[in-house]
């Protein structure tokens, strides 16, 4: 039961994202970096499947620079056996597509039964690679997965995803991709002799030209979207506060705001 | 580039998602302006009537409906084929989906197979002074916005958040040409099984879709005073939804979560209830019209960015909100 786990290294969820002040780009200088929060359900669900199936190899594949070995080394930590980094200032400044083809030229090398990526990164949102990687190696995906069941042949997976309303259970045959919701399962922390083991774990470095893409069609060459103009929201300025002598009379002008005032309700 | 800006036009069971005519009226000038047609496109089994209808009043020029037995239900690769297929052979030069869970997942799968520039959950869709299409989005979870421009896609697509383009009032008079489409869809094609479907009793509307949203957070304290909520929601027709503090600790589900690695909503109006107001849970709450907050303690940080305050027990707010609420509502 081979894992395949697409991680990127996105600021943490606590820090301020600042805008160059060009806007042509946001500032990353001093951030925080994490793995990203739904790329670790994805760790989390293949460590489980190598617990549970044994002869497993769970394989890290990371695109980004060499800042994300942390990262990379933080699932290592937690249990992951390898990890692939491709690390190229070629490969930078891509949209989705140009990230899930590299991605695609190294996967499709390997032998893997199932790919997880998170739903999404929490950096640029745009929840597209999982499924595109999907579509370029020509497997099935679902997606907003939040619980996995290998069937004991390791030939098939049902998953329950969520849906508008509800959960759908889906059955789909191995390989496919898979894109982790939150709920799926709760990430383990890298343990002590985790972290020691992890120092000694392969971490192959892959260059733009080991993929033998056309150079057209990898990084900002490649990407058929592009951001213009980054720019901080407007802020919203500090609330009016609603005073009363009693909660009923604070009540009553709230409601009353919201009609009157603010046209709400 | 080809011609023809369209709009995958979603149904919730029979009836056409909201943010379709959404985007139909706010795509309509533009398409004016570069002088091309509208057009509403339907994938199912059997599309009702009358929708046609609704999308033409909403600016639709001409509505495609690609029908087939295979279609029935949503699956990436059934509606991906059919959809991808047909954007060949017609070469329109945009794509527009809601953001939703179908579109989503629909428009990533067809602008892979495609080739299209793709922009997710976008905000606003403008044309630029040369005439070039742009969209707008937040990024970082709202914490940034930005301009996205397409200038080597051969086909733009994007996906457009619910409930933030304004529609224009429905034109019944309007009509559109439909036509019906056959796609080829062959044994295989569509790799994954539907086992199942599980509607969870709970959201009326989705949270995603909610015109009021009431949250509630950690000071809520526990599981069943969710049900005060619940109330003052039934009062004006809110979806209840929570904090990560209270789905963390079992209060409710992860689908009611509203933050960063939870839903991103855009209400009317929006009330924290017992919420401090993180910076992750105003990135999924920071592009509501209206912030209300509801909090015992007057440091929390929402009220450094809402609207309206009550610093107050909110156990004691709530209930008698809810009366208010109810008065308000029986005067019309």
């Amino acid at each position: 039961m081979n894992s395949i786990v697409c991680l990127k290294q996105v600021p943490d969820t606590e820090a301020q994202i600042r805008v160059k002040p060009d806007g042509s780009d946001v500032l990353l200088q001093d951030v925080k970096f994490i793995i990203n929060p739904y790329d670790e359900y994805g760790v989390e669900e293949a460590l489980k499947l190598k617990e549970k199936f044994g002869q497993s190899t769970v394989t890290i594949v990371c695109l980004g620079p060499e800042r994300c070995i942390e990262s990379i080394r933080t699932a290592l930590a937690m249990g992951a056996d390898k990890a692939v980094h491709l690390d190229d200032p070629a490969l930078d400044g891509g949209d989705a597509f140009t990230t899930a083809r590299a991605l695609a030229e190294q996967i499709k090398g390997m032998e893997y039964d199932i790919i997880f990526c998170g739903k999404q990164a929490i950096d640029d949102d745009a929840a597209q690679v999982g499924v595109a990687l999907a579509e370029y190696l020509n497997i099935p995906h679902a997606n907003l997965v939040i619980k996995v069941e290998v069937s004991a042949d390791k030939k098939k997976v049902t998953v329950n995803r969520q849906i508008v309303g509800g959960e759908e259970v889906l059955e789909l045959p191995l390989p496919c991709v898979l894109t982790a919701q939150k709920g799926l399962n709760e990430p383990r922390y890298a343990s002590l002799p985790g972290i020691m083991k992890a120092k000694k774990k392969e971490v192959k470095p892959v260059k733009a030209a080991d993929l033998k893409l056309d150079a057209a069609r990898i990084g900002a060459a490649g990407a058929k979207s592009k951001v213009l103009k980054c720019y901080s929201p407007p802020p919203r300025t500090a609330a009016q506060i609603v005073a009363g002598e009693s909660p009923e009379e604070k009540a009553a002008k709230l409601a009353k705001l919201l009609r009157e005032e603010a046209k709400a309700i | 580039m080809g011609k023809g800006m369209w709009v995958f036009a979603e149904l919730a069971e029979t009836a056409v998602r909201k943010v379709t005519f959404e985007i139909l009226s706010n795509v309509r000038p533009i398409a004016d302006k570069k002088g091309e047609e509208v057009c509403a496109v339907f994938v199912g089994k059997t599309i009702p009537e009358a929708a046609a209808d609704q999308c033409a009043a909403y600016g639709a020029h001409k509505v495609y409906i690609i029908e087939h037995d295979a279609l029935a239900s949503y699956t990436s690769d059934g509606y991906a084929k059919a959809l991808a297929d047909f954007i060949n052979k017609q070469q329109p030069s945009i794509v527009l989906f809601g953001a939703t869970v179908v579109g989503k997942d629909l428009s990533a799968k067809v602008a892979a197979k495609v080739n299209a520039g793709l922009a997710t959950d976008c905000t606003a869709i403008n044309l630029d002074d040369s005439g070039n299409f742009n969209v707008r989005r937040p990024m970082y979870a709202g914490k940034v916005y930005a301009d996205i421009g397409f200038p080597n896609a051969p086909i733009i697509m994007a996906s457009i958040r619910p409930n933030v383009l304004i529609p224009t009032p429905p034109d019944a008079s309007k009509k559109a040409a439909v036509e019906k489409v056959t796609p080829e869809i062959a044994a295989g094609d569509i790799r994954v099984t539907i086992v199942e479907t599980i509607k969870t009793a709970a959201a009326k509307v989705d949270l995603t879709e909610a015109e009021i949203i009431i949250s509630g957070g950690r000071g809520m304290k526990e599981a069943a005073n969710f049900k005060m909520l619940e109330e003052m929601a039934d009062v004006i027709g809110a979806t209840v939804g929570a904090s990560r503090a209270a789905v963390d600790a079992g209060w409710k589900t992860v689908s009611d979560q509203v933050g960063q690695t939870g839903k991103v909503v855009s209400p009317n109006l929006y009330i924290a209830c017992g919420i401090s107001g993180s910076i992750q849970h105003y990135a999924g709450m920071g592009t509501s019209k209206v912030i209300v907050a509801i909090n015992k303690d007057p440091e929390a940080p929402i009220f450094t960015k809402c609207d309206y305050g009550i610093v107050d027990d909110l156990f004691k707010i709530v209930p008698v909100m809810t009366q208010e609420l109810k008065k308000l509502k029986a005067e019309g």
